[in-house]
């Protein structure tokens, strides 16, 4: 963890230079582009590929990172494998020690079942088919590359580790929700009151800590287990059912950015400049 | 300078002991909530902030409105305000240590507030938020009380205080600019991802500021004696309605941009707030009589203020004017504005926010807290007052 912490207290030096109005020299010292290059770096988002950011505008918050995990979320065979879906969600609730109590207002959540019309708000939804009218999507948070929450955060709690996945820092977390008002996609949750009060706490993961009030968390793409070379434990759970593939987007030779190129995906809200890391096929 | 607090009639004690109960009654629920968590609210996952942080929005309004009487007497010399620029900064210091309690009580984890000091990030608006917000503090506490010592001694004001001064004047504009950017450049929000956010709360605040000094000055003339001068009134009081009209031109340009458009989401948080929002077949209006009584109050306040009998003849009308307009605003800022923004959430939801009995205690208290201050302010001033014209 702690070497971990430096390398993310390197990146946000670097953010820092960054917002100070920095960027364009950084950008140029890190890719070697030429100025004229540069200056075409405010290209508009369509002229760049879809979810690769090529264009950099003043004050990121989070540095480009070198590697960029991300995951195709294939709604097609969560479909012909009913249960599936519920078995991710399981999974994750049980090794990340999610809370569940018996009302919304305190509800904490990292990955859930939503209807295609709150997911995917951009698109039509007029005259739907029936596969979109009758199923759910998966939702988790989108790992974004240019991630608002981690450019609203004061702390610096939740930051973008090196692999690109936006973590939390539950130590270091004031509870001021800048961050949940920040996130256009509604995947952060706050701990109104002890955690440990919704849980069985005989029967929870002690490999991963509980958290306490008044902290804010979510879905981390499994940050601890990415580490070690494991897979997410969601990811995991699909066993060969290929209904979630996790990679490096990054990586133009992964599993992940093949099936992209013979796929057609779509992000949610992608107007929004945030380029999220999860992609779907609904 | 302290011991002219300690003298007072019964009245001034009443007060005080009357503010202090809820204080107390706050200061209690306080405790209550700390130690079960921001669950005792009615914050929930889809309305993640609540009254308290539309309070401090509403506060850093009524600090920042303080100004429009320091900017006149310090800029353009305008001697007629010389009794009521140090009412303005005493309003400003105890309207900015509202706005800092309510944070402090809105945070999940208050006691590692520091990390915001420990580990500055200059990307994020909380953090030039909390600078602007302690050095205008700052500003004005220097800056009232050796204006205040001055006079007391009956000297000119050392040389050295103007630089302050002047730099207290671009720091209000900034406190009010920096929190509309903490909320009107975020993504995906479309109440609040508008432009005239800014100037908007800025016009809101030069006529809320003003209108409560407006009221506290009529209160101390009954009580106490002072006279600002009518002609000091009179000019803020027009102050008062140009800047209610501009915050309501600001507001008409918000629906004409979301209606003319005809694009839904830059609707739904109006729709919501003045109409109420139908999700599967549900109404939801929880905010709509807040949201007509700002404009009810509003058209109230400026007829009232702006009709010569109203205005002139009768400081009754004068102060129902006033508080008219600080309770419109009210409603537009401290209730409105933060609260609309949550709704639709962005799954599209429409959940609606209720503060608990315990919330509204903590906001009371914090209000009592603010106006105790004040109270002490302003006596402390008048006690200067008196002492020159003995
Ligand atoms: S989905 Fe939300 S929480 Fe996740 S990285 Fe993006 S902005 Fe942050
Ligand atoms: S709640 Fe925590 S993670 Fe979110 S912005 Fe505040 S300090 Fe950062
Ligand atoms: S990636 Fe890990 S943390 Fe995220 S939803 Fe899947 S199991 Fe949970």
């Amino acid at each position: 963890m702690d070497k971990k912490r430096r390398e993310f207290l390197k990146i946000a030096g670097i953010s820092t230079l960054a917002g100070l109005g920095g960027t364009a020299v950084i950008d140029r010292l890190a890719t070697g582009a030429s100025p004229a290059r540069a200056r075409a770096a405010y290209e508009i988002n369509s002229l760049s590929p879809a979810g690769q950011p090529k264009e950099k505008g003043p004050a990121k918050a989070a540095a480009k990172t070198s590697q960029r995990l991300g995951l195709v979320i294939d709604m097609r065979k969560f479909n012909a494998n009913p249960g599936l879906a519920e078995k991710c969600i399981k999974t994750c609730d049980f090794l990340h020690n999610i809370p569940h109590f018996n009302n919304k207002k305190d509800e904490v959540k990292w990955v859930w079942l939503t209807g295609y019309e709150n997911a995917f708000q951009e698109h039509s939804h007029y005259y739907r088919n029936e596969t979109l009218e009758k199923n759910q999507v998966l939702l988790l948070c989108n790992q974004c590359d240019d991630p608002p929450c981690v450019r609203a955060c004061p702390t610096k709690a939740t930051f973008k580790a090196k692999n690109g996945i936006v973590a939390q820092d539950y130590h270091r977390c004031i509870g001021c929700r800048f961050c949940m008002a920040a996130c256009p996609y509604g995947s952060r949750s706050f701990n109104w009151r002890d955690p440990r009060g919704g849980l069985d706490m005989k029967h929870i993961n002690p490999e991963y800590p509980t958290r306490m009030r008044g902290v804010v968390e979510k879905c981390t793409m499994c940050v601890e287990r990415v580490g070690i070379g494991k897979l997410p434990a969601c990811v995991e759970a699909t066993g060969d059912t290929k209904a979630m593939i996790f990679g490096d987007l990054n990586d133009a030779n992964s599993e992940i950015r093949k099936f992209l190129k013979e796929n057609y995906t779509i992000q949610r809200k992608p107007s929004l400049g945030t380029h999220p890391s999860v992609f779907y096929i609904v | 300078m302290f011991e002219k607090a300690l003298k007072g009639n019964n009245y001034y004690w009443i007060w005080l002991a009357f503010l202090g109960t809820f204080m107390a009654i706050g200061a209690f629920c306080y405790v209550r909530q700390y130690h079960y968590g921001l669950g005792l609210t009615g914050m929930s996952r889809d309305v993640s902030w609540g009254i308290y942080i539309a309070q401090f929005t509403y506060l850093v309004g009524v600090a920042a409105g303080g100004v429009m009487l320091v900017l006149p007497f310090y800029i353009h010399d305008y001697k007629v305000f010389g009794k009521i620029t140090i009412l303005g900064e005493f309003l400003a210091i105890a309207a900015l240590l509202m706005c800092l309690t309510f944070i402090m009580v809105d945070l999940g984890q208050p006691l590692r507030v520091m990390n915001v000091i420990l580990h500055p990030t200059p990307h994020s608006m909380l953090f030039w938020d909390m600078c602007v917000l302690n050095g205008y503090l700052f500003l004005n506490i220097l800056c009232g009380w050796v204006i205040l010592t001055a006079e007391r001694k009956q000297v000119a004001p050392p040389k050295w205080i103007y630089p302050f001064v002047y730099l207290s004047i671009p720091f209000a504009i900034s406190i009010h600019t920096v929190t509309a950017m903490l909320y009107c450049g975020l993504p995906g929000r479309h109440f609040w991802l508008s432009a005239i956010i800014a100037p908007r709360f800025l016009a809101s605040a030069f006529a809320a500021g003003p209108a409560l000094v407006v009221m506290a000055a009529l209160v101390m003339k009954r009580v106490a004696n002072f006279d600002p001068g009518k002609k000091a009134i009179d000019k803020v009081v027009t102050i008062i309605i140009y800047a209610t009209l501009v915050n309501a031109f600001f507001v008409l340009l918000e629906f004409f941009v979301a209606f003319y458009s005809n694009i839904p989401g830059e609707k739904h948080a109006l729709e919501y707030l003045y109409f109420g929002l139908v999700e599967h077949g549900h109404m939801y209006n929880n905010l709509v009589p807040f949201s007509w009584a700002f404009v009810v109050f509003c058209i109230v306040g400026v007829t009232l203020l702006s009709l010569p009998y109203t205005r002139h003849k009768n400081e009754f009308w004068l102060g129902a004017g006033c508080f008219s307009i600080f309770i419109a605003l009210w409603f537009d800022k401290g209730v409105d504005f933060v609260l609309g923004g949550f709704v639709p959430s962005p799954l599209g939801a429409v959940v609606q926010y209720y503060p608990t009995l315990n919330e509204i205690m903590i906001t009371i208290g914090v209000w009592s807290m603010g106006f105790f201050i004040l109270t002490v302010l302003y006596k402390i001033a008048l006690g200067v007052e008196r002492e020159i014209e003995a």
